[in-house]
């Protein structure tokens, strides 16, 4: 393997851990909060993906410039968080907080299943291909290779940003620190008066926003096909499972770590592309059952 | 009440005489008794509170397996296939049990469907080995040594399948009834007692879960000789979901519900999948939360309620009338 092939992989694996690490962000700070695995977030982010592609082409197809496509991804991203987030957690996960979490699992895998038909129906199965964003930002030349601007630094940029934003909205807001206090104990916060049923809805609102974002953002780079959102909830619970359930810098580090993984893979042995991700969650979990971050739990009686 | 005991009864004679009265239902009926067969399985590890989405690896490594021993010898033998796809289920069961039984809940669940993933790969991408998307052809076995012709073989299928789910069904009971069985239902109220007690919860899970193994490779090896073709699409996710929904769907506390479950999800979706193709999955979502949030014991507890209401005050325990179902 040469340099270029070898620069070549780690510029495909960071601009894919920066997509992934989007959405599982979003799946582990949901988890930490409601104690939920969200199944249909990878419904948000095949929705994102969409509700971009098929907007964008019809600014751009009216004349407008390729450079809104950026405010339009946030708007998808906060529309779909609000309205479907938002709609699932007050009218579905509010009445299953007090069941099973076998019975939470399927609820979330029920909703995940409406979902990938209700994209079918909006839709349809052709691919869509909207990559404006893409080329108005042209190319840029590293190592003699000659890459995308926008998958070599705006997606890992944004991603860090998030994680930045995500920090400091955490530890320095009062939202912020309201959703701490209720991923610590849920009952002293309660007593305290914090009201938990604002901060899930809160929580869950910002995970699917980050999901539909990571999907929005993907949109430019790849065709957005049925099924896309299947693999990436599987993908991304591979890189929160691998870092630790509830664990933010440690999902983007995993995020990196699976990223390069697979981007490796792709140049040394494609056959094993897929499995890669999984290979190296089944590794960590035999040696580290709590994720590489994550904390061992006492256990309650 | 008699009546509760007599409707299932009647019931399991309904199913073994339609294909008398219609033939062409006999095929659909052996594929339900199949599934029933792997959502046994489910309800086994149901009962210890985990759910697996991945199941439909056993199902497929069993499958598979049927396959190769009909390539290998000529056709093959039923019997042979059978218990070659059982052990083998069950042995895949042992090693990736031993891995996922230290795990609980979302872990449980998501780690098993990582391992069907690789599987599901695995039988895609090693196109020599496994045919890839194209999958293997299971020729017609023999029985016992006797060459049959296809109507012959499709009633003694069918019949068998019907026999072996009502020992299985049989068995599972007893096994879920057996102080193994009690000790996987501590694992889903309160697993540090259990281990107080003096008693490891992981062995305990790991029996269950091997059992449960086998219970969906036996159903695997039905469904591959049933249809005559094994494809990767045995060990997908969707297929694995299929087997979690069918378990709530008929009651995911009974033994019966499984075989009620498989029976009725296969029937409806013969014959509505048709008119509601483009929507399927969204129906089977939407029925799901309505089991889940509204009737959290699935067909076998609306059966329950019912007769409970028909016999008035002190009706039998949902026990009683699982073993009645037997």
């Amino acid at each position: 393997m040469n340099t270029q092939l070898f620069a070549l992989a780690i510029f495909d694996g960071v601009a894919y851990a920066a997509l992934v690490f989007l959405v599982a962000v979003g799946l582990t700070l949901i988890f930490g909060v409601l104690q939920i695995l969200n199944v249909a977030h990878g419904s948000f982010y095949a929705i994102g993906a969409y509700a971009t592609a098929s907007l964008g082409g019809m600014v751009f197809a009216a004349g407008f410039s390729p450079y809104l496509a950026f405010p339009l991804m946030l708007i998808v991203a906060v529309l779909v968080g609000i309205a479907l987030g938002g709609l699932i957690e007050q009218f579905l996960l509010k009445r299953i907080y007090v069941k099973e979490g076998a019975l939470q699992l399927l609820v979330t895998f029920a909703v995940f299943m409406i979902l990938e038909d209700v994209q079918r129906l909006v839709w349809g199965v052709q691919p869509y291909f909207e990559s404006s964003a893409l080329q108005a930002l042209g190319n840029i030349k590293v190592l003699g290779i000659t890459y995308t601007v926008y998958q070599l630094i705006v997606l890992p940029c944004i991603a860090l940003a998030v994680l930045i934003c995500l920090r400091l909205f955490l530890r320095r807001t009062l939202s912020g620190k309201l959703i701490l206090a209720v991923t610590e104990d849920r009952e002293a916060a309660t007593s305290i008066g914090i009201d938990a049923d604002r901060v899930y809805l809160l929580t869950f609102i910002v995970g699917a926003a980050l999901a539909a974002f990571g999907g929005a953002l993907a949109s430019a780079t790849t065709s957005v096909v049925p099924g896309m959102g299947a693999d990436m909830i599987v993908l991304s619970f591979a890189v929160v499972a691998t870092a630790g359930l509830g664990q933010i810098e440690g999902a983007a580090l995993t995020a990196l770590l699976i990223g390069l993984g697979r981007s490796f893979a792709v140049y040394l042995m494609p056959e094993l592309q897929v499995l890669v991700p999984y290979l190296i969650m089944l590794l960590v979990l035999l040696v580290r059952p709590q994720g590489l971050f994550g904390i061992a739990q006492a256990r309650k009686i | 009440m008699a009546l509760r005991k007599i409707i299932p009864v009647l019931l399991v004679a309904l199913v073994a005489a339609l294909p008398l009265l219609a033939p062409f239902t006999q095929v659909m009926l052996t594929l339900a008794l199949a599934k029933g067969l792997a959502v046994l399985g489910i309800i086994v590890l149901l009962h210890a509170g985990q759910v697996s989405f991945g199941h439909a690896l056993f199902f497929a490594v069993a499958a598979y397996t049927a396959a190769f021993v009909g390539k290998s010898f000529a056709g093959g033998e039923l019997v042979a296939m059978m218990v070659a796809g059982t052990l083998v289920a069950a042995v895949t069961g042992l090693f990736v049990g031993l891995f996922v039984v230290r795990y609980r809940h979302i872990f449980f669940g998501m780690l098993n469907l990582a391992f069907s993933m690789i599987f599901f790969s695995f039988l895609e991408k090693f196109y020599h080995i496994t045919g890839g998307s194209d999958g293997l052809q299971v020729l017609r076995p023999s029985v016992l040594g006797i060459e049959m012709e296809r109507t012959g073989f499709e009633m003694l299928l069918f019949y068998g399948s019907l026999v072996i789910c009502l020992a299985a069904g049989w068995a599972t009971w007893a096994f879920l009834r057996s102080p193994i069985g009690n000790m996987m239902q501590t694992i889903k109220t309160n697993e540090i007692r259990l281990e107080y007690l003096g008693v490891s919860a992981r062995a305990t899970l790991l029996a269950g879960y091997v059992v449960s193994a086998a219970l969906c490779g036996l159903g695997g090896v039905l469904m591959a000789v049933a249809q005559g073709i094994v494809t990767p699409e045995y060990a997908w996710w969707i297929r694995s979901g299929e087997f979690v929904f069918i378990a709530i769907l008929g009651g995911a506390n009974s033994v019966a519900g499984a075989f009620v479950g498989s029976l009725v999800y296969e029937i409806v979706r013969t014959y509505a999948a048709a008119f509601a193709a483009d929507v399927w999955q969204m129906v089977l979502g939407v029925f799901l939360l309505a089991i889940i949030l509204f009737a959290s014991d699935g067909l076998v507890g609306m059966y329950n309620a019912l007769m409970d209401r028909l016999g008035g005050k002190g009706g039998m325990r949902t026990d009683d009338a699982r073993e009645a179902a037997e």
